[in-house]
């Protein structure tokens, strides 16, 4: 398996993608690069086809044109011989293994215990013997500041409790990229603190990042890029600091005087 | 909301309310009538001798009919794991983006749910018409495939009589049993579609593959909605036992609470002993389902080992708001 570093240090990089839901086309050619280590954060009005990218990075989403690199390998298909291959369903899953994502509903596993949650993956799909991943899933929780919720079942949870379990899941998987689908949106807003202190934590531990989301002081502090998405292809991108006090685009201006 | 159970009193707060509170005279009426009706039921019981308890007492656990019980339970049980499990089987199926396999599973239910169990038990027990005996082959199409490659091969591995293999109960369990996998191939597809999608994208970004996301994950959570249905159609299972009787099969219990009756002309009273046979078994089946129930009801929010939301989940006390849960973006 080649490394990011072969690919120039580059964890996800992505050419003219395009994607169509039936008739509406959501990404309309999309050139990104995310280096390995990176902070990336989407920012763009809801349908502007932000969360939909995010969704095709791990194959969540099928793309109907362009090209989609993770960690150098192609996303969803094999190349070879100028022909694409459809990969088959066990080889997306075993791709997706170094992708964790977050998303805007926590979508926690409800039968089970937080613990059992974070232990699910790497038990049963890593099959790393349980004592190991029982103590690790506890270190995990432990980083979230869970740790006296492991016995707890994801209803017994704040938004925001659940939100840090889903984090400490994805993170189970020891993933190279994680993904983040509007991490707050859903959350009270005296919860989504807690998530983002998680969150900026992860990304001082050196974590490559693309986070789709609405807190601008976030992508401000701990963003290493911004990128502005509307109507389907990027408005606009560079540092956070330039974007959000010199936002050169007419359109970044008009959608950042409402949000800011 | 304010803290009612704060220790410091308020002393601005005014004397509990202390009213005199509806009453409802129709609920005594009501409990008079049915008191009435109940006594003259009792009474009837009691009175009328041709219910004959003492003979119902005597023959009601006869060995024969004891052995029928039997019977009757392991054809429920077998009948229910087979169903069940097939059931699980055809509703993936029918849910899979191969159209074969979704069009062969709608195919099987529109079969097994179009006939009637009891043609089925009676079309079951005379499969023997068919074949007179059944060739349980390691090869299919061995013979055509010999001729072809000019070799004379018989793929049959061994031979079975048809009227041993579907001999009475066999053929009545294979009835039963295909027929209530294509009903809960449809319970079971309800339950699977409950599940909210995110939960399979969860999983499947976690890298799990399919069949163990539909173990671990949807199946699990789609039990909860699987099980009250299943309940029902286990109880419907241990009734529709007795259509077995007309495979044949002899030694389940209402023929022979019926061949009870018919040899000593007391016919009621075994049909009122076959009532109370049910009822028991029924009620055994009501009590398991409550356990069940309450395993796959795990992080659903009611934990029943916990009293007052246990208490809450039989009527009793409002609860307070749902706890936790995010809400709107």
């Amino acid at each position: 398996m080649s490394t990011a570093d072969e690919t120039g240090g580059l964890m996800v990089r992505a050419e003219a993608v395009h994607k169509s839901f039936g008739r509406l086309e959501v990404l309309r050619g999309i050139d990104l690069e995310v280096k390995s280590g990176e902070v990336m954060c989407v920012v763009g009005p809801s349908g502007s086809g932000k969360s939909t990218f995010l969704r095709c990075i791990n194959h969540l989403e099928k793309i109907d044109a362009g090209r989609l690199w993770v960690n150098g390998h192609l996303v969803g298909y094999r190349e070879s011989g100028g022909r694409l291959y459809e990969l088959r369903d066990r080889e997306v899953a075993a791709q997706r293994r170094d992708i964790g994502m977050v998303f805007q509903r926590f979508n926690l596993f409800p039968h089970m215990t937080a613990l059992e949650n974070i232990m699910e993956a790497p038990y049963r799909v890593k099959r790393q013997p349980k004592a190991e991943v029982r103590s690790r899933s506890l270190a995990l929780l432990e980083r979230v500041g869970l740790s006296d919720k492991a016995g707890s079942y994801p209803a017994q949870l704040s938004g925001g409790q659940q939100q840090r379990v889903a984090i400490a899941r994805a993170l189970a998987m020891e993933p190279a990229l994680m993904l983040f689908d509007e991490p707050t949106s859903a959350l009270d807003p005296e919860l989504v603190g807690e998530v983002l202190e998680v969150m900026k934590q992860l990304a001082l531990d050196g974590m490559t990042m693309v986070v789709v989301t609405h807190e601008m002081g976030f992508a401000r502090e701990v963003g290493d890029s911004l990128v502005f998405m509307d109507g389907g292809v990027v408005v606009e991108q560079g540092t956070p600091g330039d974007v959000l006090t010199e936002p050169r685009h007419p359109r970044t201006r008009d959608f950042l005087s409402k949000v800011l | 909301m304010t803290d009612l159970s704060k220790d410091t009193p308020d002393p601005a707060r005014p004397e509990a309310i202390k009213a005199v509170p509806v009453r409802h005279p129709g609920r005594w009426v009501a409990v008079v009538v049915i008191a009435v009706l109940a006594a003259m039921f009792v009474n009837m019981l009691v009175t009328n001798e041709n219910f004959k308890w003492s003979f119902i007492v005597d023959n009601a656990f006869r060995p024969n009919i004891v052995e029928g019980v039997w019977t009757t339970i392991a054809l429920t049980v077998l009948a229910m794991v087979i169903g069940v499990l097939f059931g699980i089987v055809l509703a993936v199926m029918r849910l899979s983006d191969n159209p074969i396999l979704s069009g062969v599973a709608w195919l099987y239910t529109w079969f097994f749910r179009a006939v009637p169990r009891l043609v089925l038990a009676i079309l079951f027990g005379n499969m023997g018409i068919l074949y007179a005996k059944y060739h349980i082959g390691g090869v299919p199409f061995a013979g055509p495939l010999g001729d072809l490659m000019g070799v004379d091969i018989d793929g049959t591995l061994f031979t079975v009589d048809a009227r041993t293999l579907l001999s009475g109960f066999m053929a009545g369990l294979l009835a039963l049993a295909l027929s209530e996998a294509a009903y809960m191939a449809e319970i079971v597809r309800a339950g699977i579609l409950s599940v909210d999608p995110g939960q399979e994208e969860a999983a499947g970004a976690l890298g799990m593959s399919r069949a163990l996301t539909l173990r671990r994950i949807i199946l699990p959570q789609a039990m909860r909605v699987i099980i009250p249905p299943t309940g029902n159609e286990t109880i419907a299972m241990l009734k529709d036992t007795s259509l077995v009787a007309f495979v044949p099969v002899t030694n389940e219990l209402f023929f022979q609470l019926q061949a009870v009756g018919s040899r000593t002309f007391n016919v009621f009273p075994m049909l009122v002993a076959a009532c109370m046979w049910y009822l028991i078994l029924t009620s055994f089946l009501l009590a398991g389902q409550f356990f069940i129930e309450r395993h796959f009801a795990r992080g659903a929010g009611e934990q029943p080992r916990d009293k007052r939301t246990a208490l809450r989940a039989l009527g009793f006390g409002s609860g307070g708001g749902a706890a936790g849960g995010g809400g709107g973006a």
